[in-house]
């Protein structure tokens, strides 16, 4: 190999390890049951193509009690792609009862199993907040917005300065009003989605590539 | 006489103990089935603090969690906000034990709640 030659090798790898934009980490998190992992699911049909799923999804809350990573996720949109990490969490929230899954047909011995699986998911869930480049805080558009999860997702993104995008998930629902999620966190984008049934899902990829591409 | 003991905590105390310090309290004083009204909340991060230490406390049947409430930040729309992205300052926030303490309405600026006896 000539001087020339070896020159641009090395300047090549060089430019490289400093410059390459490696895909950013996106964690998706929210309370329980407010479709995260449905979320999830979604964006790899779209843009995976394959059969392959984050998790499974379930009425029953916490169904998702560890974090799932997909690396590599190739999004185009409007003539842009970004490559995406995308991190599925567990429901973040402040109590579990395992009372609340034995009123949901379960047994005592699988309520109370369920019961610690998802603490522990929840402590996953906020270790994970200190690895990732910025996150999607999914809200059920029929729930009332100001949940303490969400004051205290929104308020990490904000004092770490990560970008943030509140999807409004559930529209398909009659009762749902993902207004009041606009109002209540107005410096914030927010994306009004069903992700069952993939409505709402170009101006979602819109918005994530703007936030996060 | 029998009832719920109610702690209002000035920002004075709180802010004299570090971040562990006040997630120890916090939980400590909620698990006796005190209901804590703090004068000016944890920043955002204790906030995540205390649910993780909160999960890792939670026993079937002794202790199911925490409910815990504060106001959104209010968004700072000046010119110099928004160019500094200025983290507004902490609320009031009321923490008691998830069996006791239901949150019967929460906006923007109202948080009512129900705080109950009986366990």
């Amino acid at each position: 190999m000539n001087m020339i030659k070896r020159f641009k090798v090395s300047f090549s790898k060089i430019f490289n390890k400093l410059f390459k934009k490696k895909g950013a980490c996106i964690g998706i998190y929210g309370p329980p049951n407010a479709g995260k992992t449905t979320l999830s699911n979604r964006i790899l049909k779209d843009w995976v193509g394959s059969e392959e799923t984050m998790g499974s999804v379930s009425h029953i809350a916490h169904e998702t009690r560890h974090a799932k990573r997909r690396n590599g996720v190739t999004i185009e949109t409007n003539g842009h792609t970004i490559s995406l990490d995308i991190v599925d969490t567990p429901g973040l929230a402040t109590k579990i009862d395992f009372h609340d899954f034995m009123e949901q047909g379960m047994s005592d011995v699988e309520s109370k199993k369920r019961s610690k699986e998802a603490t522990e998911g929840v402590i996953e869930a906020v270790k994970w907040l200190d690895d990732l480049d910025g996150v999607i805080l999914v809200m059920d558009s029929t729930e009332n917005p100001y949940t303490q999860v969400n004051v205290t997702v929104i308020g990490n993104m904000e004092a770490r300065n990560l970008p943030l995008l509140i999807v409004a998930n559930k529209v398909d629902l009659p009762n749902a009003d993902p207004g009041v999620i606009k109002e209540a966190f107005p410096q914030h984008p927010m994306v009004p989605v069903s992700a069952l049934e993939g409505v709402g899902m170009d101006s979602f990829y819109e918005a994530l590539a703007k936030q996060f591409g | 006489m029998q009832g719920i003991q109610l702690d209002l905590v000035s920002e004075a105390k709180i802010s004299q103990m570090a971040s562990m310090e006040k997630v120890r309290y916090i939980i400590d004083e909620v698990r006796k089935g005190k209901i804590l009204v703090l004068e000016k909340g944890l920043n955002p991060m204790e906030e995540a603090k205390l649910i993780e230490m909160t999960m890792s406390a939670i026993q079937p049947d002794v202790f199911s969690g925490i409910e815990m409430q504060s106001y959104p930040a209010n968004a700072d729309a000046s010119l110099l906000g928004k160019i500094f992205k200025k983290q507004n300052s902490k609320r009031l926030t009321v923490i008691g034990p998830a069996n006791q303490l239901k949150t019967l309405k929460k906006d923007r600026n109202l948080i009512s709640a129900l705080v109950s006896a009986s366990k």
